[in-house]
């Protein structure tokens, strides 16, 4: 795929028939009352699902989306506007719009559109999984009926689906800047229901990326998420219910790195930093977690579901450290709260689509690892929980409190791990959290590729990782008080 | 644009190609917002945007697509694209539109849209800032903000069929809200209020928006844990309402059929406290989740769905009902990309007649929730675990705020335990409830 942002950007004028001088034009527009800034945003977007259910591919859909916006920055103000109408005056009667808050002393100077990113692609495919015929899509999901029916008896249903999307970005600013991104992507996901008598219980799991149709093929994935999601349906039936009250905590390596999303991720963005609503509002430099823990957020993993070529104002991805031996480090930044803040934008400026204005988001948010074998940690609890897949989380940046809800969970007892346990839900604080990580795992592992991250009303796609550690004090929500 | 011309030329066209059948909608509008953070202008958004989404059949087999793209040459390859997945998907026998005779024989006017509010932007800046100022104004505590918005929409809705339902309807939002934060001691905390209408005279006033988001933000200062107990839990209305929207999931048609309902087979079964009622009412005027017809063209109308604590009825959509070997009850909603599903419209817990001030009375040790986070319900088995938020009671009386707790129990036994039913149902959302009190569940804390 060609992914050079000359090539996309003389792609999205030829479809519309616009020429650079009359998208610098559009840029004046939007900078004439003394804006800082201005850029605008292409976007084309095509989405493929289909999904089986009770042994039948029954459902196809495809979802065709192209729309642009304009923003313009002045001071800590943003005024956005966007349409589906892809036209000069549209884009003028955006800009116009979007000028309106800027009442500035400044004077901007459009710079010549010209495009100086370097090439780069973490996703170079040959085919990108929307070209995949539907007949191999369709294959693939009745295969996994029958393997996840093969699995156990006690499967009485099961759900799969494929989502398939290849959303083209192009941004030009007023700063001269030109960027494009195309971006691929695939998930599968499995869900199976289990029945035995009159308890009911049902598993999920599931995987994906900026990846090739083959993926799922690959040292057959597609296999491995269909037991993984049948076992955790039959394992259910027998769980016990989940014990209440403050633990030591094991979390199983790879997705629970959703713990790091919620206690100190969101806290982190740049936006609620310099508004100062963060619980980590200028600890930078400060103490924040056990010295066994570094943190990174990292866009540049190619083909994982959070990366990208570049953020959605056009600023190449990047890794930025968050957390270094225990040491506050850094902020996920987008432009205009770098610019605010005096720091250096990071590549975390996101948005959902062209509807949306972009603010800093998570990419691939993982711990490195550290020294301690898994099989040590769970050696070293007396008593508490050891917890491999979560559901979604939940955050309060304020008072950083957060939430992660245990999907698959066990006992440990006297250092083993024994029955298993009801979903429970986990919450604590994040600023203290990660002081009470007593123990890091060797055994680093970034999840499957099935996170996607709401903030303000807006999606994006992104990626977690974890070692496994232990926590120590975690209060754990289930019923036996 | 006509979009109901457009709609039948589409499906027009569809029929030409070979569809079977086919339905489509489309929605058509514009939407802004404008925000404010500590007095001064952060942010203006407008946006203009119309889709639709088509969905075709092919004998028994269908597929749905979504589109922006309106030009004649466009729409011609999206029926053509469309049908090709229709036929690439199987065969169905359950699929298809809803009888010719099931559907609406005409549309009401439900009052959903207020054309005559047009205000500048100007004005509108103006409510946002009057929220903030009184958020700020009532209480020394409200230190910081993360802003006040004043948002509304305006949208045409067009659903047509092969069978000649052609409907349309134009509904009109307003949305105003705060953020304030609060700070004590090094502490720190947020809490929002917002206002919600399709009548902008309905909105409730800048200045309550802001002193209520003032006093919900300010009484959770110095909050803390409280240890591990089995106690009883009363919901504020804000957070009863959640518990309803567990309830509409569980007996919404898709759950059913696929078995991942805790409710399933339940109908006609107690599965409550004999004082709940519960309905659905599509066709309350001016009410934020009122239609006139359904997402297949089926006349909308009230559904009681739990009646003395029993369970009468479901909600289903032409799909769920036929394989249920039910009927529709007029609650198909439509997305784009996505078959219709049955979804509720106004749904309530009817109220009680007691005041919300005694049932806090009533509670001699436990806890009232203002704010519960997290995703830890189980669909299929109804176990429920949750972040909580709230106010520990002590005596009857509220002692001091509570966080980084959570509560635990199953939806069922929950709904079964919900001892009194408070007088203050307020209809500020499309679910909504009163204060509720659940007789005991499950604390987790230090």
């Amino acid at each position: 795929m060609k992914n050079s942002p000359a090539d996309s950007q003389s792609q999205f004028l030829d479809q519309y028939d616009l020429t650079s001088r009359q998208l610098e034009q559009v840029l004046e527009t939007a900078v004439e009352r003394r804006a800082d800034y201005a850029d605008i945003y292409f976007e084309s977007q095509t989405a493929e699902a289909l999904s089986l259910e009770e042994g039948i591919v029954k459902k196809a859909s495809r979802s065709i989306s192209q729309g642009a916006g304009v923003r313009v920055l002045a001071g800590d103000k943003t005024g956005y506007a966007h349409s589906d109408e892809i036209t000069q005056e549209t884009l003028q009667v955006a800009a116009r719009t979007a000028r309106a808050i800027a009442q500035e002393t400044t004077q901007t100077q459009v710079v010549p559109l010209q495009s100086t990113q370097p090439h780069r692609d973490l996703y170079p495919l040959a085919t990108p999984p929307i070209a995949v015929p539907l007949q191999d899509k369709i294959q693939l999901l009745q295969q996994i009926d029958e393997e996840a029916r093969a699995y156990d008896p006690r499967i009485t249903n099961v759900l799969a689906s494929i989502a398939v999307e290849q959303k083209n970005v192009l941004i030009l600013s007023s700063d001269g800047n030109v960027a494009a991104d195309t971006r691929p992507l695939l998930r599968l996901q499995v869900t199976c229901i289990a029945e035995d008598g009159t308890t009911r219980q049902q598993g999920s799991y599931g995987g994906g990326g900026r990846v090739e149709f083959d993926f799922v093929y690959d040292a057959a994935r597609w296999k491995t998420f269909t037991k993984e999601a049948a076992r955790q349906a039959i394992l259910g039936l027998e769980a016990v219910d989940a014990p209440a009250g403050s633990l030591s905590v094991v979390l199983g390596a790879g997705w629970p790195g959703i713990l790091l999303h919620e206690a100190i991720g969101h806290g982190l963005e740049g936006d609620f930093n310099r508004k100062k609503v963060s619980a980590f509002s200028d600890r930078l430099g400060q103490r924040v977690a056990s010295e066994l823990c570094t943190v990174v957020d990292d866009g540049t993993l190619p083909n994982r579901r959070g990366s990208l070529n570049c953020d959605d104002e056009g600023t190449p991805t990047g890794r930025t450290i968050l957390i270094e031996n225990g040491t506050l480090t850094g902020y996920l930044q987008d432009r205009l709260n770098a610019k605010l803040m005096n720091m250096q934008p990071t590549g975390n400026g996101r948005r959902e689509s062209f509807a949306h204005m972009p603010m800093p988001r998570m990419t691939n948010t993982f711990m490195l690892p550290g020294e301690s074998t898994p099989e040590d940690i769970i050696r070293s609890v007396p008593n508490g929980l050891y917890a491999v897949s979560f559901g979604g989380g939940q955050v309060d940046i304020t008072s950083g409190k957060f939430v992660f809800s245990a999907s698959e969970a066990y006992l440990i007892e006297d250092g083993k791990v024994t029955r298993p346990v009801k979903g429970a839900t986990l919450i604590g604080n994040g600023p203290d959290v990660l002081t009470r990580i007593s123990m890091v795992g060797n055994d680093l592992k970034l999840d499957e590729g099935i996170g996607t991250c709401g903030k303000e009303g807006q999606s994006v796609p992104v990626g977690v990782g974890l070692p496994t550690i232990r926590v120590d004090g975690l209060t754990v929500g289930g019923t036996q008080a | 644009m006509d979009l109901t011309a457009l709609a039948a030329d589409v499906l027009d066209q569809a029929r030409q190609q070979g569809a079977t059948a086919g339905d489509l909608v489309i929605a058509s509008g514009e939407s802004f917002s404008a925000g404010i953070r500590l007095g001064k202008v952060e942010k203006i958004q407008n946006s203009q945007e119309k889709r639709m989404g088509l969905r075709l059949f092919a004998g028994q087999s269908s597929a749905i697509t979504s589109t922006a793209n309106f030009t004649q040459s466009a729409l011609q390859a999206f029926v053509t694209e469309t049908l090709d997945l229709a036929r690439a998907t199987a065969a169905d026998e359950f699929s298809g539109l809803p009888a010719q005779s099931d559907l609406a024989q005409d549309v009401p006017d439900l009052d959903l849209s207020d054309t005559n509010a047009l205000l500048t932007v100007e004005e509108k800046l103006a409510r946002a800032q009057e929220a903030e100022e009184a958020a700020f104004a009532s209480d020394s505590r409200i230190t910081n903000s993360e802003g006040a918005e004043f948002a509304n929409a305006s949208r045409e809705m067009v659903y047509a069929n092969s069978l000649g339902f052609c409907g349309s309807y134009h509904t009109t939002s307003f949305s105003l809200s705060v953020v304030p934060v609060a700070s004590q001691d090094g502490g720190m905390q947020r809490d929002y209020w917002y206002s919600s209408q399709r009548k902008l005279k309905d909105l409730e006033a800048a200045k309550a928006v802001g002193r209520k988001a003032a006093e919900r933000t300010v009484r959770r200062l110095g909050a803390k844990q409280v240890r591990t107990q089995d106690a009883p839990v009363v919901f504020e209305p804000e957070v009863a309402a959640s518990l309803l929207r567990h309830l509409a999931s569980a007996i919404s048609g898709a759950a059913l059929y696929r078995k991942t309902s805790f409710l399933l087979d339940k109908l006609g079964e107690k599965i409550a406290a004999d004082e709940i009622f519960v309905e659905d009412h599509a066709r309350i005027p001016s009410a934020l989740g009122s239609k006139p017809f359904d997402g297949e063209g089926l006349p909308t109308r009230q559904n009681i769905v739990v009646e003395d604590g029993v369970l009468t009825s479901y909600l289903l959509d032409t799909y769920s009902a036929r394989k249920l070997g039910l009927q529709s009850t007029g609650n198909a909603s439509r997305s784009f990309a996505d078959t219709p599903a049955a979804s509720t419209t106004n749904f309530f817990l009817r109220p009680g007649t007691i005041p919300p001030e005694d049932i806090i009375r009533s509670v001699r040790s436990g806890l009232y929730v203002t704010e519960l986070s997290g995703f830890g319900v189980n669909p299929v088995t109804g176990d429920y675990s949750r972040g909580a938020v709230g106010l520990w009671i002590e005596g009857g009386e509220i002692a001091y705020p509570v966080e980084e707790i959570t509560i635990a129990g199953n939806l069922l036994d929950m709904f079964k335990n919900i001892e009194v039913i408070g007088n203050d149902l307020e209809r500020r959302g499309t679910i909504s409830a009163p204060t509720v009190k659940i007789a005991r569940m499950t604390i987790a804390g230090i």
